[in-house]
């Protein structure tokens, strides 16, 4: 065994067949002990870190973080006696940024599995969303081409294995299937064991056979036809296009980006209601001098001092307290009810790096305002730190979405599906704004609010717009109205 | 409180006069001998009135010490070698090592134990080698060890099945007229609070106890059944199920090696006298994921663990062996020498494991094979072989 061993990525879970790099916790050129953790992977199933299955010197490592890798695939090299000498190839001093190829010898031919017999979706072996097989417990696994040995005599395989490309390169000229002297593509013949035996037993080449089954496996059928002496159905040939000469408008200028996790997710909701809630957006400009103010105060309290007081929570009480005279907006549509909630979980959308999440705060209506506060900080902090549980981001009941820190005034919010309003909460700015009959520079800001046409008429939906521009064009007058 | 003892270094020290009735007053309901701080307290009264109490050697409480860590460790070295891709699962007993060394070692060599695949721990206590669960989880055996010459049966997968299997084993034991004195035998059945809502285990708990088997239902309530929560599973704690079957049960701090072994030993004297079943549950948590296939931030906070991780059952006996002058300063050095030397040797052993030829699962159908089955091989031989490179 060489010095320089290849760690392959293990099945870390039952059936898994991929991963995805989130983190590398060493460098090329460090020492590392056995079972120091040295990766976090992320599969289906959970994100763990990887110990290291040898202590020695770092050599290499194949994936960036952020890349997928199938089960089996080198990840890492370690040079597991670094202070023997150097190697004898010259790789040494490779910077990490190469993202050197692995071993060809352990990247195998891989021969496509034949279809076997089809199970109903939704059946246990059966096709479940995501190209996954459904199994008894958890996310099953997917659906990859099987590895296989060669059999005694085969005819050897064609260099189908491309190396794994970390990065989507621009497609080179894609090597056209090789054609056999029939014109038919040639390679792996897909075909279920009980028709080999029957082709065997008829005297029939599977090779010189076109499938008429699934993935152009081949069929009972097609093997007594052959062996009747009957020609095939007729099919046209699909041949591979020619490749663009002149660099175009095409493929080599486009990247593809697999849709999937948070992003699918987001549109499946906004597309799903956006097409099913009629919304209707209204937006009101407030000055929110008086509210600024009163920040500012409260966060001079002792009993304050230490918590993360922003705009937001004033926004956040706002809207709790308009909920509370305008119960209506907080329901769902149910097709032949309304479902009116006595609780708010009121839901903010926040960026992450894994994409847009709305985590709500459960029951929201009843915290104090320094409770509420807590809420909002926690649940700010474990939504960046990528921890927010489903549960945290189930069962929201109305959402705020504070596009402000992007620095834009504000939007046209899309409702979460089975809520009725949404508040888009545009920057604070310093605006030219008539203050007692002059024009004075006062802190502006303008709200959007889209609720569901079907629950919310417009004056119902006015109603409780402007007591949210109340409250914050003067906090204190609306709490001694209101409370 | 040993406070304004002045005997000093001197050994009487440790005889710290205390009692803490369990379930007197609600909280804390639960049997505990040795405190988070690693306080000892001298006798625990169940609810029954029971009085719990061990008279350990200072041996022995350094036994118990060793098993905790070595028991912590290779479970570890088991754990990494699953994410190296050396096991194909790994079901971690992180934080429940008390409840499995306490039970373990109160069972005396004629004592049978009926485990979940989780018992790594009273595995090791029965003297069986430690590799044997990891050819299991390698997927080249079927787990190896002789259930008759160790007294522990098989790891089951099946959630809460065992218990069926060790009561009608008590009821053997019973029919065989093996209780019914000091020398007696006992038998224990493992499960955790998930399996207390299985057909299987409440079943067992009704034969059980109207046949008086001698039978101790050990539940090491981890709070979680995987995923789901304890109150997903029950409204009253899970040791007053006992009496709606007519036997007693137990709350013991599972994280206490000493009240686990107190209270299982009487249990399991209990069931040798031939006075019937009960019902022990060790109060516990998992510290880990429920399997190497799990992923527990997903369903849990990590305050929670935290405020368990306070509780950790082999830093409160490390506390007072060191408060009662038990060990020297050495003493836990070696220990974790021992423990990094045989997790290191398992390893070697598990990765030199070899695969088993397809062939021989033909071996142990019938104890004196079949034509048919030999016909079989035959056929199945030939076909390996036609595969290039192959060495079947």
């Amino acid at each position: 065994m060489s010095r320089v061993k290849e760690f392959n990525l293990p099945d870390l879970g039952e059936g898994l067949t991929e991963g995805e790099i989130l983190a590398w916790l060493v460098k090329v050129g460090d020492d590392i002990e056995l079972n120091q953790p040295i990766v976090e992977v992320e599969t289906a199933k959970a994100a763990v870190e990887i110990p290291a299955k040898w202590a020695g010197r770092v050599q290499a490592i194949f994936h960036p973080e952020g890349s997928t890798v199938e089960v089996g695939v080198p990840i890492i090299a370690i040079d597991t006696d670094p202070n023997a000498g150097p190697l004898e190839q010259s790789t040494t001093g490779a910077p990490a940024e190469a993202l050197p190829t692995p071993s060809a010898a352990s990247l195998a031919a891989v021969e496509v599995a034949p279809a076997e017999g089809m199970v109903e979706p939704g059946l246990i072996g059966g096709a479940a969303p995501g190209g996954r097989t459904a199994v008894l417990v958890g996310y099953g696994p997917r659906n990859a081409p099987a590895k296989r040995r060669a059999r005694k005599g085969d005819v050897p395989a064609q260099a189908t294995a491309a190396p794994v490309a970390p990065v989507p390169a621009p497609a080179p000229i894609a090597p056209a299937p090789a054609m056999n002297g029939n014109g038919r593509v040639t390679g792996p013949v897909l075909a279920k064991p009980p028709v080999r035996k029957l082709a065997k037993d008829l005297g029939v080449d599977l090779a010189t056979l076109t499938g008429s089954g699934p993935l152009g496996s081949i069929t009972r059928e097609d093997v007594q036809r052959a062996a009747s002496g009957t020609p095939a159905a007729a099919e046209p040939l699909t041949v591979a296009a020619p490749a663009a000469s002149v660099a175009s408008f095409g493929a080599d200028r486009e990247q593809r980006i697999p849709v999937k996790g948070v992003r699918k997710l987001t549109a499946e909701n906004m597309a799903r209601s956006a097409f099913t809630a009629p919304h209707v957006t209204e937006f009101l400009t407030v000055d929110v001098t008086r509210s600024m103010k009163a920040l500012d105060r409260l966060r001079d309290r002792r009993e304050w001092r230490d918590v993360r007081v922003s705009p937001l929570l004033l926004v956040a009480k706002a809207v709790l307290l308009a909920v509370e005279r305008h119960p209506m907006v907080n329901s769902t549509w149910a097709g032949d009810e309304i479902v009116v909630k006595e609780y708010v979980n009121l839901g903010i959308a926040a960026a992450t790096e894994r994409g847009l999440i709305v985590p709500n705060i459960k029951d929201a209506g009843r915290l104090s305002l320094r409770e509420l506060a807590d809420a909002m900080t926690a649940l700010v902090q474990t939504a960046k730190s990528g921890r927010t549980s489903p549960a945290d981001m189930s069962g929201g009941t109305l959402t705020i979405t504070n596009v402000g820190v992007f620095g834009v005034d504000t939007g046209t919010p899309i409702l979460p599906p089975g809520e009725s309003a949404i508040l888009a909460f545009g920057a604070v700015r310093e605006q030219p704004w008539v203050h007692k009959g002059k024009v004075k520079p006062r802190l502006v800001t303008t709200l959007g609010l889209s609720f569901d046409h079907r629950i919310v008429d417009g004056e119902l939906g006015s109603k409780f717009l402007r007591d949210v521009g109340d409250f914050l064009a003067d906090p204190e007058a609306a709490l001694l109205a209101w409370t | 409180m040993a406070k304004g003892d002045p005997g000093g270094a001197t050994r009487s020290k440790r005889a710290a006069p205390r009692t803490r009735r369990a379930a007197a007053t609600g909280e804390p309901e639960l049997v505990q001998l040795l405190t988070p701080e690693g306080e000892r307290i001298e006798t625990a009264l169940g609810p029954d009135g029971t009085e719990y109490r061990v008279d350990f050697t200072d041996e022995e409480y350094r036994g118990l010490y060793r098993d905790l860590v070595l028991v912590r460790k290779l479970d570890a070295e088991a754990t990494a070698l699953q994410r190296q891709g050396e096991l194909g699962l790994w079901a971690s007993l992180l934080g429940q090592e008390a409840a499995q060394v306490g039970s373990g070692r109160a069972l005396r060599a004629q004592d049978m134990a009926f485990p979940t695949y989780r018992e790594h721990g009273v595995l090791y206590c029965r003297g069986i080698d430690p590799i044997m669960p990891l050819g299991l989880f390698r997927g080249v055996d079927q787990g190896g060890w002789d259930p008759n010459e160790f007294k522990f049966n098989m790891y089951t997968i099946v959630i809460g099945a065992q218990t069926l299997h060790a009561t009608g084993y008590a009821m053997g034991v019973a029919m065989d007229g093996k209780t019914g004195g000091e020398d007696g035998e006992a038998v224990i059945a493992y499960f955790g609070d998930g399996a207390t809502s299985q057909g299987d285990v409440n079943e067992s708990f009704v034969w059980a106890s109207v046949f008086n088997a001698p039978l101790v239902f050990f539940c090491q309530n981890n709070q979680y059944a995987i995923s789901e929560p304890l109150e997903r599973q029950t409204r009253v704690p899970l040791y007053r199920r006992a009496g709606g079957f007519g036997f007693p049960g137990v709350r013991v701090d599972g994280n206490d090696v000493l009240a686990s072994y107190a209270v299982t030993r009487h249990a399991l004297d209990t069931a040798r006298n031939g006075q019937g079943p009960s019902l022990i549950e060790a109060y516990t948590y998992r510290m880990g994921a429920h399997t190497t296939s799990d992923d527990p931030t997903r369903y849990r906070i990590a305050s929670e663990v935290e405020a368990w991780q306070a509780k950790d059952p082999i830093a409160r006996m490390k506390a007072f062996l060191l408060k009662q002058q038990i060990v020297n300063e050495s003493f836990f050095a070696e220990i974790d020498e021992q423990a990094r030397a045989e997790s290191v040797h398992l390893r070697e052993r598990v990765l030199n494991m070899p695969d088993p030829q397809p062939v021989s699962m033909f071996d142990h159908v019938y104890p004196h094979g079949s034509a048919e089955l030999d016909e079989q091989r035959a056929r199945f031989s030939q076909y390996m072989e036609s595969f290039e490179g192959s060495a079947h």
